[in-house]
């Protein structure tokens, strides 16, 4: 474990705290972003423009033991010619405190509209890959990823 | 101080797609955890990565929270020229880290 759990001297500490009359801070989950306001962060891309499901592979495992670290590729069939090519792909989640993940920008030197990473996952959710293409298409690839130890659970006491 | 490995081939056909990794050592802090007092840590994450190839931009990928400590990237480009394929990462607080791995191209 590279995150401690909490010691018996923070323990003390705490304790102390409460003796002295001081008051300890109640510990609050961050606030959790929702489909809505993916759905939301999502509408802010591509404005007006339709998302078609097809031409993305979102690759992920479908069961991943460990949130912190989730191998996450993302490749769209594109010519990657200066007339047609991929301009961006861009991740998004449901339930991160945050939507987004990243987002790449690519131009036709790229040859190959692929791009792969690790990302924090904090629960099972699903998890969109949205690419823009350079006639102003919207593409996208949607995957439920199942998580058994989510991202921010055992960080939320350091 | 740190620390990043970069893997580009060393030699390669003119036109051949070839493969980049990146690795870069970074807490990449989320700013969504906190201390034992109650206290939020403070985000520190690297926000924008910018790869260049002999001084063109090729690729740029910009990080959120959601991504993992220790950003690792593969992406591609089209080997066009000898010469030098530049990485850039640029962070909070002045975070800024910069990596050059030379190519030929026959």
């Amino acid at each position: 474990m590279n995150q401690p759990e909490t010691t018996r001297r923070e323990v003390l500490f705490a304790g102390t705290l409460m003796l002295a009359g001081v008051a300890v801070p109640v510990v609050v989950r961050p606030a959790r972003a929702t489909p809505a306001a993916m759905k939301a962060e999502i509408a802010k891309l591509v404005g007006e423009a339709t998302v078609t499901q097809s031409k993305v592979k979102l690759d992920i495992p479908p069961l991943v033991e460990n949130g912190n670290t989730v191998p996450c590729t993302v490749s769209v069939e594109s010519a990657m010619t200066p007339a047609d090519h991929v301009k961006a792909i861009h991740v998004f989640n449901e339930k991160n405190p945050q939507p987004n993940v990243i987002s790449c920008y690519f131009g036709p030197r790229a040859g190959r509209a692929t791009v792969a990473t690790r990302i924090r996952l904090t629960d099972t959710q699903n998890v969109v890959a949205i690419a823009e293409l350079s006639d102003g298409s919207f593409w996208s690839a949607s995957v439920e990823v199942i998580i058994t130890l989510g991202a921010c659970l055992e960080d939320n006491l350091i | 101080m740190t620390r990043a490995l970069i893997n580009v081939p060393a030699k390669a056909r003119r036109g051949q797609i070839i493969a980049i990794k990146t690795l870069i050592s970074h807490t990449m802090e989320t700013g969504f955890r906190y201390t034992t007092t109650g206290e939020r840590r403070p985000r520190n994450i690297i926000h924008t990565f910018v790869a260049t190839y002999n001084g063109e931009e090729i690729f740029r990928a910009e990080f959120h929270p959601a991504m993992s400590a220790n950003p690792f990237l593969t992406f591609h480009t089209v080997a066009t020229e000898s010469g030098t394929i530049a990485f850039r990462w640029t962070g909070d607080n002045g975070f800024s880290a910069i990596e050059q791995a030379k190519i030929t191209v026959e």
